[in-house]
């Protein structure tokens, strides 16, 4: 039996405290090394039993692991976009101008960029539960749209994601509590619109990079 | 289902401070309909569930939290009367959502204040009578029990509950999982509901849920269990 791919947690383009005043070092630190970290962990041990299974035709187990694969796969995916799009405040990419193409796709879209941004966080804060907050291109009309995909479901096939916002409580409440407005308005100082311009420009598979496979695979 | 979520007045509320642990029986006549939902007090301080749950992860919870999702669910059941009133039948649907999670998160957060207390209030070690023996007949015993219960919580993927429920039909118990808010109605009657959303432990446990979910059994008010299988 072929042993199956083993994933492991990239670094961060930046310190843990690079973010900082948006997002502290302590929820940096955690969110990376410690929920980051377990959503590999549980892929790679679930690809080790999928592979056991699949040697040994067990069907129901794989269709067990599958459900476990998908969420971590999914966990890892999603953190993986949302580390590379954000940015600390200081850096150039964090300014809007350095999406020219993309900035002027949603005033086309939205009016202006701080319409997108109302509507984009009144989407965030809309989420019932846990899940993430994505700015999306129908990869058919090319059209730019705000959807949501709850706990560590990946963004549907046919949208490619540009800009990813994770919603989950571990991502802002060691420094935010209850009070998620602030967390959702506070990010954008942080984000990264080079790299979004970047992934507007490129295929669906750019966007993934290395996960390219994975994310075909869930 | 407790009458503690639709009270009324400021009278009735004051009567139930009066008399927390005997609240349920007082309210029988309120309405969903016509009243609003308001925030029950706590029958415990704060800081009574420590170490298993800090008075600042309590706090935050109950009067942060909790008042969230009455507050959401008054809103919600306004515009639902006024589309109501208005034949408006498609509002009346879209509103659907938003009263099963704020109306949800209503009331799995009373019947979790009421499922706890302090180990000087009763809370923590093993059930007994009736409820010892539905839970030996469904799991054999109260520790492989705990271990099915904490297991489920830690597989909850994203936010949401464990329940030990009744089934109604069976009159059986058993564990079952709940997405986000939604509410144990039906088929089942909730008799034990632990919150798995990270607002309920992180501040004190952050990642390390499993803690959290060991610690919980020590404020585990089995009384509450009984009363609500019977
Ligand atoms: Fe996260
Ligand atoms: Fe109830
Ligand atoms: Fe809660």
């Amino acid at each position: 039996m072929a042993s199956p791919t083993t994933y492991t947690l990239p670094p961060l383009p930046y310190a843990y405290d690079a973010l900082e005043p948006a997002i502290s070092a302590q929820i940096m630190t955690l969110h990376h090394t410690k929920h980051h970290q377990t959503y590999i962990n549980n892929l790679n041990a679930a690809l080790v039993s999928q592979a056991t299974a699949t040697s040994k035709n067990d069907i129901v187990a794989q269709l067990h692991l599958q459900n476990a694969i998908n969420f971590s796969a999914g966990g890892h995916i999603n953190h993986t976009l949302f580390w590379e799009n954000l940015t600390p405040a200081s850096s150039p990419s964090a300014q809007p101008s350095s999406a020219p193409k993309l900035v002027a796709a949603i005033s086309a879209r939205w009016g202006s960029l701080e319409k997108f941004q109302e509507k984009f966080n009144a989407v965030l804060l809309g989420l019932k539960g846990s899940g993430w907050g994505w700015l999306v291109q129908d990869t058919e009309s090319s059209a730019l749209e705000i959807i949501t995909s709850k706990d560590q479901d990946i963004v549907p096939a046919g949208k490619k994601p540009l800009l990813g916002i994770d919603m989950w409580e571990h991502a802002y409440y060691l420094q935010y509590l209850n009070d998620k407005g602030s967390y959702a308005k506070g990010i954008w100082q942080v984000v990264n619109w080079k790299k979004v311009e970047e992934r507007f420009l490129s295929g669906v598979d750019g966007v993934f990079g290395s996960l390219a496979g994975l994310r075909s695979s869930i | 289902m407790s009458t503690t979520l639709f009270r009324t007045s400021q009278a009735a509320r004051s009567a139930l401070r009066a008399g927390a642990s005997k609240r349920a029986g007082a309210m029988a006549s309120t309405s969903f309909v016509r009243g609003k939902a308001t925030l029950p007090d706590l029958p415990y301080d704060y800081g009574a569930l420590e170490p298993s749950i800090s008075g600042k992860i309590m706090e935050l919870h109950h009067k942060n939290h909790h008042q969230t999702y009455v507050n959401g669910f008054n809103a919600a059941s306004e515009q639902f009367a006024a589309a109501e009133a208005k034949q408006d039948i498609q509002a009346q649907i879209a509103l659907q959502p938003l009263i099963n999670f704020h109306g949800g998160g209503h009331v799995n957060h009373t019947l979790f204040w009421e499922n706890l207390a302090p180990s000087k209030q009763g809370g923590g070690g093993e059930p007994t009578g009736k409820v010892k023996t539905a839970i030996e007949a469904a799991y054999g015993d109260f520790s492989s029990f705990k271990t099915k219960f904490n297991t489920a919580l830690a597989g909850i993927q994203g936010s949401g509950w464990a329940w030990l429920v009744k089934d109604n039909e069976t009159g059986q118990v058993q564990i079952r999982t709940y997405a986000n808010q939604d509410p144990v109605v039906g088929k089942y009657t909730p008799l034990l509901g632990i919150d798995a959303w990270e607002h309920a432990y992180y501040l004190q446990y952050q990642n390390r849920k499993a803690e959290y979910f060991a610690a919980i059994w020590d404020v585990i008010n089995w009384k509450t269990v009984e009363q609500r299988l019977k």
